[in-house]
């Protein structure tokens, strides 16, 4: 299939982020040059205004806006943070670089007077921009550290500095690509693709790799290494929202992989003031704990911490609808998790001959 | 059967084997008190002169001794300007070791009774110099050099001069020699010498160490306290001794008369019904009351509640003015800085009466002095520099005050100083270095330091105000520039923004609108454990935190 180019798509995306912040500057300037203590008004991001939307499948911030303003002795230091954050990432933007949080972190500790107790203050800083602008971070250039990675027939094509134009196809590299600002920000051109894998962990992400998977099922693999980074997730959104790829998603049998799979559906709370990090239609194929049992997986017991947190994800209203719902129940009915390796026992290959396509036949 | 031979001891001679009850009970220890007792015997000379004195002191070291201990000889020298001491009666005075002859009350300085012949006896004891007295009542000026005869317990005069004193000098002069051990009391004499200054604010005080360093501590007034009055003891405060020798001089012609003669604050209908009381007839001679009626009287004093309040005129307060005076001066307290000195009634304990004097001082220079609060404790102008943690003023400071009452903090430095003046400081050992728990002392101190602390909190908040106002006017400063600079840098402009408006702004703030943050601090800070109060004094701490709430208005 070859995808439909969306020419310079990474240029404009630049330029607009680019006036945001200046426009942001602008604001303040002209509210110090008339005599006052500038001041912005942004959503609040405090857990009682965080709701879930039934409507767009994810959570979302509510109507309740905050004011910043420089005028009270307790904001003064976050909004010279956010003014400085600002300014460091349309130099960012200007100069077509990228930055993780931890650079920037490192980069205020630079400035005189822009102090920061630790990292966290600067993280959460960067996301009141992102709230402010209603833009997320990796517009302008902030990332975190990378893990996760992907592979398959998908040929992109670079936008990053250097490397512009230039193509390279997914499945280049054997052990896959790592999910970076350069991957994140390129082009997609050409796959033969039909749908995602998203796998957990590492182990079997290899071992789809080897076992050729990507042929085997028309899929492009992607690796999220626990819970998936917000690029990872945007990525996914991408290729299911534009190229109307289904996307399947295969993590351990416990409550935590469970909510990986959540999250790759529906957000999390931490970024419902984003849009484009969910796939609502993203399907959680395993393992199941119906898996568990139907498949005779060696299991290992529960802890107190696995029941408390299924006890937790029962309460959460998106785990109402099944398969959720009944696989929660199921997991507490056995008190019995299982992990990806736990195929292992049927030999290597059972789980791309087998489990696999007995899982996706089923969805 | 063995013949035991006993003798009686001259006075001198149980002092000699028993120095250690009168603070001689090492060699830097010895220094120190024998210094203590010839200034303070040279204070009550100037006092009774109602002059303010000028007391030169100098000690320097005659020979180093080739012994472990590492003690030396030093030479002492205590010059004042008092009153003189009358040629005829300079042996007597200096060398001998007497009882009170007097059944009068005062306030005096005098730790012992014996003035400064203690210290020349130590000082005989240990080089066998003799002591030399100058002294001048305005006449010729007389010079003895004398020793001490300790069994007879009199004067062994080597030498009597007598100069012509064309200046009409007054005053005295006593040199002797001691062993000591001089660099190791070093820093307390010096303690000593600035306490005795702060709380003889009219005290001219010049000392030279043996390392020929010069101390001068100037007065910092010439007013002197009023002397104290002489009075006859209260019946309270009497005892059995006391009483049979009052019985056995007497020349009132029966108890009745005896009761209004020897006491104060009784008159005849007192008298009469005290001695009704007491089970004693008040027609009889005094002199022929049984040693088992003596006994019952004064048991009978104590008993009895209707006597009038003891008479605290034989008292001699500093005043809360010169009191303040000396400490401003000796601290080196600027206008910046907080003192509040406070005056109680008379009170009496047992008999005696007593006034406590107290002051409070905080602000930038005590903090200098370092965190905490540093306690200076006088009884009868007398500075006591040992044993701290065992005086009841520690107790009061430590335990009874809830010092967070005064927003006085951990860190708060403050200085508090406990003047105790009574006929009978309260003391708890020979040492004579703290006081006793005597329960009325305890409860009037504490009710001093809570009277100055009042003023204490006002202060405290006004200084938190202020140090609020200025951390404000900081973080102003700091962050709006940051602001104006990266906002240009953001928007593309040439020039900074103006922010000078808005940190007039700020600085017109009134500190106390808002700042949630500093308001949490002030109650972090446990410090103190919590106090025993007593109830009625409860009562007047919360009209305190009322008064507050006015001033924050």
């Amino acid at each position: 299939m070859t995808m439909a180019k969306k020419t310079n798509e990474a240029e404009r995306q630049r330029d607009t982020i680019e006036k945001s912040l200046k426009q942001l500057g602008n604001l303040i300037y002209d509210q110090i040059n008339e005599g006052e203590f500038p001041w912005i008004m942004m959503q609040s991001r405090s857990i009682d205004n965080i709701q879930y939307d039934t409507a767009v499948r994810q959570y979302i911030l509510g109507d309740r806006m905050i004011k910043r303003h420089s005028r009270n002795i307790k904001h003064i230091r976050p909004f010279t943070q956010l003014v400085w954050t600002a300014w460091f990432a349309r130099e960012l933007v200007k100069l077509r670089k990228t930055s993780t949080l931890r650079e920037v972190y490192y980069s205020a500790r630079g400035q005189r007077d822009i102090e920061y107790a630790d990292q966290q203050e600067s993280d959460n800083i960067i996301t009141d921009l992102e709230v402010a602008l209603n833009k997320a971070r990796e517009e302008f250039g902030i990332f975190p550290e990378e893990r996760s990675a992907i592979f398959g027939d998908l040929t992109i094509e670079y936008t990053v500095p250097g490397y512009e134009g230039r193509k390279t196809n997914l499945t280049d590299h054997p052990d896959g690509v790592m999910v970076g600002p350069a991957v994140t920000s390129s082009e997609f051109v050409e796959t033969t693709a039909n749908k995602i894998l998203v796998i957990e962990k590492g182990a079997m992400f290899t071992r789809l790799v080897e076992e050729q998977a990507h042929k085997k099922f028309n899929a492009i693999l992607i690796h999220t290494a626990g819970q998936s980074p917000r690029s990872t997730r945007s990525i996914i959104h991408r290729l299911n929202k534009d190229y109307n790829m289904p996307v399947y998603i295969f993590t351990d049998g416990d409550p935590w992989g469970v909510h990986i799979a959540m999250v790759i559906v529906s957000g999390s709370a931490n970024a419902a003031h984003l849009r484009g990090l969910t796939t609502p239609d993203a399907k959680w194929i395993g393992v199941w704990a119906s898996d568990i049992i139907n498949y005779k997986l060696p299991t290992e017991n529960l802890t107190d911490f696995d029941k408390k947190r299924l006890i937790e994800l029962q309460e959460d209203p998106r785990y109402k609808e099944e398969p959720w719902n009944r696989e929660i129940e199921t997991f507490i009915k056995i008190q019995k998790k299982a992990e990806l390796e736990a195929f292992s026992r049927y030999g290597l290959t059972y789980i791309v001959d087998k489990y696999l396509p007995e899982k996706l036949a089923e969805s | 059967m063995t013949q035991q031979e006993y003798q009686s001891v001259s006075p001198s001679d149980f002092f000699y084997r028993n120095r250690e009850i009168a603070g001689f009970s090492n060699p830097s220890r010895a220094i120190y008190v024998g210094v203590r007792e010839l200034l303070e015997n040279s204070l009550d000379a100037c006092e009774s002169a109602q002059r303010p004195p000028n007391i030169y002191l100098r000690i320097s070291e005659v020979s180093t001794q080739n012994n472990e201990n590492g003690t030396a000889i030093y030479y002492i020298r205590v010059e004042d300007n008092g009153t003189g001491v009358p040629a005829e009666q300079i042996p007597a005075c200096f060398t001998q070791v007497f009882y009170g002859s007097k059944y009068t009350l005062k306030q005096s300085r005098g730790t012992f009774g014996l003035g400064g012949t203690m210290t020349i006896l130590f000082g005989q004891i240990t080089t066998h110099k003799p002591v030399i007295v100058t002294s001048s009542t305005g006449e010729e000026i007389h010079q003895y050099e004398m020793m001490i005869d300790i069994q007879r317990n009199q004067a062994q005069i080597l030498r009597h001069s007598i100069y012509a004193n064309e200046k009409k000098w007054q005053g005295t002069i006593v040199e002797l020699q001691m062993e000591g051990d001089y660099p190791r009391i070093q820093s307390r004499m010096i303690e000593y010498l600035k306490q005795t200054a702060m709380v003889n604010p009219y005290l001219d005080l010049t000392f030279v160490d043996p390392k020929n360093r010069l101390y001068r501590f100037e007065r910092g007034t010439v007013k002197m306290p009023p002397l104290p009055k002489t009075v006859r003891p209260h019946p309270h405060g009497i005892d059995v001794e006391t009483f049979r020798r009052l019985i056995s001089i007497t020349k009132s012609k029966d108890m009745k008369n005896f009761m209004i003669d020897h006491f104060q604050g009784i008159g005849s209908i007192t008298a009469e019904r005290f001695l009704a009381f007491a089970g004693i007839d008040s027609k009889q001679k005094p002199i022929n009351l049984s040693p088992e009626e003596i006994v019952k009287a004064v048991y009978a004093a104590k008993d009895y509640s209707d006597f009038i309040r003891p008479d605290s005129s034989c008292l001699s307060p500093i005043s809360p003015e010169l009191l303040e005076t000396g400490i401003k001066k000796e601290l080196d307290l600027t206008d910046d800085d907080f003192i509040k000195t406070v005056q109680r009634p008379a009170a009496t304990y047992s008999g005696y009466p007593f006034v406590i004097e107290a002051a409070i001082v905080a602000g930038k220079t005590v903090r200098k002095i370092g965190q905490g609060i540093h306690l200076y404790r006088f009884a009868n102008r007398i500075p006591l520099l040992f044993d701290e943690s065992s005086c009841v003023s520690f107790k009061v400071i430590s335990k009874n005050i809830n010092w967070k009452t005064y927003k006085v903090e951990q860190d708060t430095s403050l200085v508090v100083v406990i003047h105790v003046c009574s006929t009978k400081i309260p003391y708890k050992s020979v040492g004579k270095e703290f006081l006793a728990d005597q329960p009325e002392v305890e409860k009037e101190i504490t009710n001093a330091i809570r009277e100055a602390a009042r003023d204490l909190r006002i202060f405290i908040s006004r200084s938190y105000k202020l140090e609020r106002q200025r951390h404000r006017l900081n973080i102003f400063g700091k962050y709006l520039p940051k602001i104006a600079e990266f906002a240009k840098k953001l928007s593309d402009r040439i020039d900074i923004p103006a922010i000078e408006k808005l940190l007039t702004e700020v600085s017109k703030d009134k500190a106390n609108d808002d700042d949630e943050e500093e308001n949490g601090s002030l109650e972090n800070n446990g410090i103190l454990p919590e106090p025993e109060e007593i109830v009625e004094e409860i009562i007047k701490e919360v009209e305190v935190v009322d008064d507050d709430g006015k001033e924050n208005k």
